[in-house]
């Protein structure tokens, strides 16, 4: 009976897999084919003779290949550095000293990203960076960035850090050891992998945006893909599927690749589950 | 949120949020203000307004609410009815439930099935909109798309999504998209139960739903707090469905974030743009704090 | 003591941050020579490539010469914007408003009032100076079309080209449905008759007219404007200086939509409502399932291109004139209706070289110049002197059109009055409203746009 049930069990989990699998793998299968497939059309088909040349014109597009690995990268690796950073430096802070009411604090902040991520913000944005003399730059981009994701790294780090015991570092501080001598070799250890999932979701968060660059960068030396993937429209302004296709493949390749080498790493979870 | 003593001074304390108090203070607190201080003027980027704004008290709240026509399709009303059926369908209905059940399936498990299923519900999370906006118009392609060749196939018609059910479809959309967030938390909320528990019910002999309902669900209340004030507020400032709609066809999947987009981008209205992700933060708010009463009564009648 | 030393690693790690990726923007050289930068929606190979390979294998070269020749070292730059017309207006505005931005601007002309009223353009005398109305080419280039980048009497541009709006019909279909051709309509009537037939015939979807918001400007000038026009009205009245927003012509218009769309099922709504409905009905007039289309001179000259080849295009595709609803019944009495719009360049007035950046405005607007742009796309140019190239059909379009055409009203608040004539256009064909209720919530929105002062109502009997 038991080793019955248990069997009907697993092959409902089999089921229940491939329902889930099926469900958010179909919606990304054409951008497996269409991008080897010498004339696209909207329809998933095996090509017969599976081509690389999308690929070779879209790297003869020196514009876009500069957006993607040049731009990009620095983009969504100077937001990832700087989210990743500041939020555990603070997230740390936050969880080992008492302040009163941090938990709506950091709410509160998180509302205002709401407000300051919109469509509505862009003319003080756009101010804020003149003023700053960061038109046309990364680094503004970057800073803007940081500034709209950290309340929502910041609350998704601090349970990590309130979840690792702080024996140690309580034992440390007895032996005299210095606050940020205590973060760096007994604290960070432990959260590490907290500040890997951090960490990826500001890169992917930088990587996709489209709003803030297009607001604040200027040349196109500076562009990044998702405005460069326009450069891939037709006359008419539509779409060349081919083209588009192989861009946008290489444009989703490296979050990819950055979640499996996490994953691999560190495992990819949120360390103890975030708490209220 | 017990009070646990802290290791460092507030001062230390403070010293570790120094960066973050810079940021937040510069790019957060100091943008938001000035949106503030808009949201009160009838600012726009072109025309007279723009080279002489004039504050204008509350006329742009008072705009966004003339209840005479805001239920037309294009007004602020329809745009708020359309993102609470998109918040209920896609947040709550559907990423939490998506996500209590798939890590409620793998609990306790591992293996290849687990990890294929996980890594591609992460993939739909973490690739760039606009790639995924191209990936679902190929998708849904009324003649060519993959779901309908597949429907068809099995004698189901080939439905034009985005025109015969436009809201369902960006709800699914959403659904597929931020499910991922929800999995993981719940999964790793759902490692934190101490086995024992689970196991003294398997012992009973207790159906799965009763132990899910009697044992984990209420150790998980805090998680699903988390959860669910997470995914509400970002699934209401979500834009991508924009790329596949553009919020027709006639404004049925105008959600308020396309509707600030109208107004902000295309008129150039940044005050009333800015009164408009006012009134949406303040909605998020009550929203979380009715949450919170929510699962804080649920608790004391349990 | 730690404190101290900890608040300085801290502000440290900030400033790491902060100046990380600054060194990858490079600094720009700054030489004596005068460097002028340009932009357009134009990328190589992608949106408007040839307007790139004519500025940069031509107009910038042959300036650069010719300003060495003068002894002078200037150098162009053209920065090439690949994101949306929406977006490069919020640049412009942006840009503009601190002071900023490049010496030349692709401007589309309807946004020049709005600009101006912001304080964000000059008239080009008071950025070049004298020399501006001293130029040849204003001689060959009509009032009308210096109109379009003109405001209040003032230039602030040169335009680029004008275009014309005109009935698209596929010549295989109407034969094969047995309709005569060439054929010209006189009336709505025999629109629809030819509709009828196409339909019987097996079309299907004979007719499309532009409606609807996500059109966008393409429902305003292809859609409502060639309608209404052709109920006799045109959306502002120009003698009086007010807005038309509820007339016996406004319910016409909106009845032919409702024939069209809702009665007779003559056209798809569908493609009126969804994001790419434009793009689609291009398709579907490729592919034969439409076989009447109001376009603009743009759809012949480029965007059928990217469906179908240009032999197939001479052979299938040909075109008519826009009827009145009767003859004689259309704006100003006249038996076919057609509007223009048009883009051209505006001068920054925050460019630190205004005389160079003129002199290049003018070169690109020269006739040499404007022979060669021809040769690579020939289109209706803003000169006089500069004749289409080597297409019949533009150039009959051209002759047929030009003399009957108007424009839209160079207001700042036009954007968003056209936004309300495509809302209004969409409350139809959806079947939301009945004309009478459209145009009833047109006149009321339109009247808080502009004012109760600055609107015209006909009262329908």
């Amino acid at each position: 009976m038991r080793n019955y049930e248990s069997t009907f069990s697993k092959l409902l989990l089999v089921l229940f897999s491939l329902a889930c699998m099926a469900f958010f793998a179909l919606p990304l299968l054409w951008l497996l084919t269409a991008p080897f497939t010498p004339m696209t059309t909207l329809s998933v088909e095996i090509p017969d003779n599976p081509t690389l040349d999308n690929f070779r014109t879209v790297f003869k597009n020196e514009f876009a290949i500069r957006a993607l690995f040049r731009n990009n990268l620095i983009i969504a690796g100077g937001a990832m550095l700087s989210v990743a950073a500041v939020a555990t430096l603070a997230s740390y802070g936050l969880s080992r000293t008492r302040i009163v009411g941090r938990d709506i604090l950091v709410y509160v902040l998180m509302l205002f990203s709401s407000v300051v991520g919109g469509t509505a913000a862009m003319v003080p944005l756009f101010l804020l960076a003149y003023h700053l003399k960061l038109i046309d730059t990364h680094v503004g981009v970057i800073l803007v960035m940081t500034g709209g994701l950290l309340p929502a790294a910041i609350f998704m780090m601090r349970d990590f850090v309130d979840s690792i015991p702080r024996s140690y570092e309580e034992a440390a501080l007895v032996c005299g050891a210095g606050p940020f001598r205590i973060f760096r070799d007994i604290a960070f250890p432990l959260v590490r992998p907290g500040v890997a999932v951090v960490a990826i979701w500001a890169f992917v968060n930088a990587w996709g945006a489209f709003l803030i660059p297009v607001v604040m960068l200027r040349s196109p030396e500076n562009m990044p893909a998702s405005v460069a993937l326009y450069s891939f429209y037709s006359e008419a302004g539509t779409p060349v599927h081919t083209l588009v296709s192989a861009y946008a493949f290489l444009y989703g390749l490296p979050v990819l690749v950055l979640y499996l080498l996490v994953n691999w790493r560190f495992g990819f979870r949120f360390f103890g589950g975030i708490k209220s | 949120m017990e009070k646990r003593p802290g290791v460092f001074s507030g001062k230390v304390g403070l010293t570790f949020l120094t960066p973050a108090l810079f940021f937040v203070a510069i790019f957060l607190i100091l943008p938001f203000f000035w949106i503030f201080y808009l949201s009160f003027t009838n600012r726009t980027l072109t025309g007279v307004t723009a080279a002489n704004p004039q504050f204008v008290g509350l006329e742009n709240y008072q705009r966004l609410f003339d209840f005479d026509q805001w239920m037309r399709y294009g007004q602020f009303g329809n745009a708020l009815k359309i993102t609470f059926q998109f918040v209920l369908g896609s947040a709550l209905l559907g990423q939490a439930v998506v996500g209590l059940t798939v890590a409620w399936a793998f609990y306790r498990r591992k293996g290849l099935l687990r990890e294929t299923v996980f890594t591609l519900a992460v993939l739909a999370w973490i690739i760039p909109e606009v790639v995924v906006a191209f990936a679902w118009s190929a998708f849904l392609d009324v003649d060519r798309g993959t779901l309908n060749t597949i429907l068809s196939a099995v004698g189901l018609g080939q439905p034009d999504w985005l025109f015969d059910y436009p809201l369902l479809t960006i709800i699914i959309f959403n659904t597929w998209r931020g499910s991922a967030f929800s999995i993981l938390l719940f999964s790793s909320a759902l490692e934190t139960i101490p086995p024992s528990y689970v196991e003294t019910a398997d012992v009973v002999g207790a159906s799965a739903w009763r132990k899910f309902r009697d044992i984990i669900f209420p150790l998980m209340r805090g998680h699903i707090l988390t959860d669910l004030i997470l995914i509400t507020l970002w699934t209401f400032n979500v834009f991508t469905p924009f790329l596949l709609t553009g919020g027709g066809p006639t404004f049925r999947t105008e959600l308020v974030s396309i509707y600030t987009y109208r107004t902000a981008f295309k008129f150039f209205e940044f005050g009333r743009g800015g009164a408009i992700a006012v009134v949406m933060m303040l909605i998020n708010f009550m929203l979380a704090m009715g949450y919170l009463i929510a699962l804080r009564r649920q608790k004391a009648v349990s | 003591m730690f404190r101290k030393a900890m608040l300085v690693r801290m502000l440290v790690i900030v400033a790491m941050i902060s100046t990380l990726s600054a060194a990858f923007a490079g600094p720009a050289a700054a030489q004596d020579e005068i460097k002028l930068t340009m932009t357009c929606r134009c990328v190589a190979d992608g949106v408007n490539s040839e307007l790139v390979g004519w500025l940069l294998e031509h107009v910038i070269p042959t300036f650069e010469e010719a300003m060495a020749a003068e002894g002078k070292n200037v150098t162009v730059e053209l920065v090439q914007f690949g994101g949306s017309d929406e977006q490069l207006k919020e640049q412009y505005a942006l840009d503009l408003g601190v002071g900023g931005g490049y010496d030349l601007f692709s401007f589309d002309g309807f946004w020049v009032p709005e600009f101006v009223d912001a304080g964000l353009l000059q008239p080009l005398h008071t950025v070049a100076g004298d020399v501006v109305d001293e130029w040849e080419g204003w001689g060959h280039i009509s009032e009308g079309i210096q109109a379009i980048l003109g405001y209040q009497g003032e230039r602030y541009g040169i335009a680029a080209g004008t275009d014309v709006r005109e009935i698209f019909y596929r010549r295989d279909l109407f034969e094969e449905a047995g309709i005569e051709v060439p054929w010209q309509p006189t009336s709505w009537e025999e629109i629809l008759e030819a509709g009828r037939i196409l339909k019987e015939a097996g079309v299907e979807t004979p007719i499309q007219i532009n409606a609807g918001t996500a059109m966008g400007e393409a429902t305003t000038m292809q859609g409502w404007d060639m309608v209404l026009l052709g109920a006799g009205q045109h959306m502002y009245d120009f003698d009086e200086g007010k807005w038309n927003v509820s007339s016996p012509a406004i319910l016409d218009a909106l009845n032919l939509y409702k024939t069209i769309y809702l009665d007779e099922e003559l056209g798809d709504a569908r493609l009126q409502l969804i994001a790419d409905g434009r793009d689609r009905s291009f398709a579907d007039f490729a592919s034969g399932k439409i076989a009447i289309l109001v376009e603009g001179d743009w759809f012949w000259r480029s965007a059928i291109l990217s469906q179908m080849e240009e032999e197939t295009r001479n052979e299938v595709v040909t075109w008519a004139k826009m009827p009145a609803k009767e003859p004689g019944a259309g704006f100003r009495g006249q038996d076919f209706v057609t509007i223009s719009g048009g883009t051209g360049w505006v001068l920054n007035p925050n460019t630190d070289h205004p005389e160079e950046a003129w002199a290049l405005l003018a070169h690109m607007s020269s006739q040499d110049m404007q022979l060669i742009w021809e040769e690579i796309l020939p289109r209706i140019n803003f000169r006089d002197d500069v004749p289409v190239a080597g297409d019949e059909v533009m150039s009959a379009m051209a002759d047929e059109l030009l003399p009957l055409t108007t424009v839209r009203p160079m207001l700042p608040d036009y954007a968003k009055v056209s936004y309300e004539a495509q809302l209004m256009t969409e409350r139809v064909v959806s079947g939301e409203m009945s004309p009478e209720e459209a145009m009833e919530a047109y006149a009321e929105a339109v009247t808080d746009i502009v004012g109760e002062d600055n609107v015209i109502v006909i009262p329908v009997e």
